[in-house]
């Protein structure tokens, strides 16, 4: 209940192009955006926040990922990683 | 026989020396080892020989060597040795000793002019044992095999004993001899037998189900993997110690657990990670604002001279409350993003529900917390030892206390009217400190002229009346029937912060009571602050005399405990909602006002003028009613009564500190800040008017 009307109004906010929730896998399981583009933001990234993830790990086991934000051009692709699943958001932050 | 002959010459022939010597020479030598044979064989062929001889003629090779006489007679040695003519004698080897060719003195003289390996072995050698044990293994078998035969034949042949034996014998020898491969009627005979058709037989399995695994290690994920077995041993344990009734509770857990993770169910995603997300994105969309908050300071502030202004950050709202106002603020002491928004309505005929919000500066669309209210909402504070307790005080007189660790939307304790809740509106809760068996205690105060002592112990709230404030100014216990007392309504209280049980009361006729905790009948002083309602009072932070107020007479006062008239009074030009000690200097502190205008005085710099006059929301219908500093950042909330809460960062002139003097060091602390103010009220206090508590 609580996810879903934070998605929603996180979908709301100005300038957020869409929003994804991944699972442990990598399949994307609720998305906003269109199947071919959700498909493709979640393997990627999902490849990349295990990476991140086990990069932060290696250097002192206790530590954890708690975000991962990659700010481009365009956009801006926000990941945050929970134990199962995998929250993106990208954003238009300039407006 | 050749030298036979030669002999026979030269014997014959002794007369011919000249020509016979030359033949006899070479042969002198082996004349004296063939003289026997010549003895024996002497008479036999001596006719023969001579009849031989004389028929031929001598004859000379034409090649042979021709010596003179002398030479002839010369006598040669010659040394019958046993070397070999064939063996090397100059054999030369290589010393690596003395670098160089050296000859060897013995040279192997052996001559081999036949050898032939025989097959005879050591009767103890390991060959031959090997062959007797094989010949033995045989014997053995084939004697008895022919033992009975052997003796058959024996009786069979009815020889005689001396036969019998030889017979047996000779069949023993024989059984022997048998085995050794007979060298001259010897035949090998072979026979193969019939192979047996060789038949390929193959069944074949279903292949065993087989699935790919792949993992990799890493540091961390050793690490994870201790913990959980970590936490397992924990749980079994606990297990151990649990009743059995709670087992069961354990299991069916499990096994909803087990039914759930199962899924792909969306709603087990953390809520902590989705608040980050959305915390995120606000920080994307409100970035500028964050920027200002954290690093803007207003560089104009250099050309004013004393004046400061209020930037504008966030605004925050709720749909759900923006037809209530805000009537309580308060920053939370541990958690310096998070305040407590309380809705309510001042209008005494549009009363409706409230509605208590926390928000967060790090997310300014949505509070945090959201607990609905029957009632509307006047006061509220936020305990600071244990940040998750927060009381409420109702407009229906019932005070709460909520658990904001709990989520539900019902307070864990709420007075009612058996528990000794207000008949009139709460207008001031604060939370005091622990009694002495550290149970939570808070005071509250309401029109109906008592000022409560809440306590929490265990489950319930227990109350205790403090103090009651009549008009008269002393506190009536129980007089006659006749009289009835006279309540004054108390519309606003505080705490001082150094002094424990000292407080201070401002009531709806104006006045002001210092009161203390031990005394509950009377006041220690009364001051005639206004002319209305007194709408805060505050204790300075710094300063232990010096407190403020304000009211809807227009006007904020300032006093000092020690004095009946208040040190400084500023008239604002419109009804002031709420004032603020700002908790960075004990000389400035901000008052609003119901046209809308936050303003801002410091003592130190201006003490007739507002430093900051400004007109905080945008139209002048909202009428502000709350003002509350960031206890360590430079920002402000305001509240107004459409249901905003503003917040506002302080520009450097307002938080201005005593000007350093070269080579001096600045001392800080609060005792700069007692001595500020104390300078500051020097100038005013005459000596002869203080009056003695």
């Amino acid at each position: 209940m609580f996810l879903e009307e934070t998605l929603k109004r996180i979908q709301s906010h100005k300038g957020v192009l869409g929003t994804i929730v991944v699972n442990a896998e990598g399949i994307p399981i609720r998305t906003t955006l269109d199947n071919s583009t959700t498909v493709q933001y979640a393997g990627l990234l999902h490849q990349l926040t295990i990476k991140a993830r086990s990069t932060v790990r290696d250097i002192d086991p206790q530590n954890d990922l708690t975000f991962l934000r990659i700010r481009s051009k365009k956009h801006e692709i926000m990941v945050a990683p929970d134990k199962e699943y995998l929250l993106i958001v990208i954003q238009n932050p300039s407006e | 026989m050749p030298q036979k002959a030669t002999s026979q010459k030269s014997k014959q022939v002794s007369p011919k020396v000249a020509s016979q010597s030359i033949k006899t020479a070479p042969l002198k030598a082996v004349k004296p080892a063939v003289k026997k044979k010549d003895d024996e064989n002497a008479t036999d062929m001596g006719d023969v020989a001579d009849e031989w001889m004389q028929g031929k003629t001598l004859l000379k090779p034409p090649d042979q060597l021709q010596l003179s006489e002398a030479e002839l007679k010369e006598e040669l040695t010659r040394v019958l040795t046993a070397n070999n003519p064939h063996a090397p004698q100059n054999i030369v080897r290589y010393s690596f000793k003395e670098r160089c060719y050296k000859p060897i003195s013995n040279v192997d003289q052996l001559a081999i002019h036949f050898s032939l390996d025989g097959n005879m072995l050591h009767k103890d050698s390991d060959e031959a044992r090997r062959q007797k044990a094989r010949t033995s293994i045989a014997e053995e078998y084939v004697a008895d095999s022919t033992a009975v035969d052997g003796s058959e034949d024996g009786r069979k042949e009815n020889l005689g004993p001396d036969e019998e034996k030889e017979s047996e014998d000779k069949g023993s020898r024989g059984k022997k001899e048998q085995k050794l491969t007979n060298q001259f009627n010897f035949s090998e005979r072979a026979s193969q037998t019939h192979n047996n058709p060789l038949r390929e037989k193959a069944s074949q399995t279903e292949p065993p189900p087989r699935a790919n695994f792949s993992a990799t290690t890493n540091q961390w994920e050793i690490y994870d993997y201790y913990i959980v077995e970590l936490q397992k041993q924990e749980r079994t344990k606990e297990k151990q110690k649990a009743p059995p009734v709670k087992k069961e509770d354990e299991k069916s857990k499990k096994k909803q657990s087990t039914t759930e993770s199962q899924s792909d169910d969306i709603t087990k995603v953390s809520p902590k990670v989705v608040q980050i997300l959305e915390r995120m994105v606000n920080q994307n969309r409100f970035d500028d604002i964050a920027q200002d908050f954290k690093y803007f300071e207003d560089a104009s502030d250099e050309f004013r001279e004393q004046e400061g202004t209020l930037l504008p950050l966030w605004k925050f709202q709720y749909e759900k409350a923006k037809k209530l106002a805000v009537t309580a603020l308060c920053w939370s002491q541990v958690y310096k993003d998070l305040f407590a928004v309380g809705h309510g309505s001042y209008d005494f005929t549009k009363q409706g529900h409230g509605m208590l919000l926390f928000y967060s500066l790090k997310n300014s669309t949505y509070p945090e917390f959201i607990f609905k209210t029957d009632s509307g909402i006047m006061c509220l504070d936020i305990h600071v030892g244990h940040p998750h307790l927060v009381a409420v005080g109702f407009y229906d007189g019932s005070v709460a206390v909520y658990n904001m660790k709990e989520m539900g939307s019902q307070p864990i304790h709420k007075s009612t009217a058996m528990t000794g809740k207000h008949t009139d509106p709460v207008w001031q809760v604060k939370w005091q400190k622990d009694d002495m068996d550290n149970h939570p205690n808070f005071f509250s105060v309401s029109s109906d002229g008592r000022v409560t002592s809440w306590t929490l112990v265990k489950n319930e709230l227990m109350y205790m009346d403090v103090i009651k404030l009549s008009v008269d100014g002393v506190a009536l216990e129980g007089q006659g029937d006749d009289q009835l007392p006279t309540m004054a309504c108390g519309t606003s209280f505080d705490f001082h912060k150094q002094i424990d049980y000292l407080y201070i009361v401002g009531t709806a006729e104006g006045k002001i009571h210092k009161c203390s905790k031990a005394y509950s009948s009377q006041f220690l002083e009364t001051y005639n602050a206004h002319n209305m309602a007194v709408d805060a009072v505050r204790w300075n932070h710094f300063h232990p005399k010096v407190f403020i107020s304000c009211s809807a007479d227009w006007t904020v006062k300032i006093w000092d405990q020690t004095i009946n008239t208040p040190m400084f009074t500023f008239d604002l030009n419109a009804p002031v909602g709420d004032v603020a000690w700002a908790p960075y200097s004990s000389t400035v502190f901000a008052a609003v006002t119901t046209d809308g205008k936050v303003h801002v005085f410091d003592l130190n710099v201006n003490k007739y003028k507002a430093i900051c006059e400004q007109l905080v929301v945008a139209k002048k219908k909202n009428k502000l009613t709350h003002v509350e500093f960031n206890p360590v950042h430079p920002i402000i909330i305001v509240g107004d009564d459409r249901g905003y809460v503003t917040c506002l960062k302080v520009s450097p002139n307002l938080r201005k500190m005593p000007k350093e003097k070269k080579g001096q060091d600045v001392p800080k602390g609060p005792e700069v800040e007692v001595a500020k103010m104390e300078k500051i009220l020097s100038l005013l206090r005459e000596p002869t008017s203080a009056v003695k508590k």
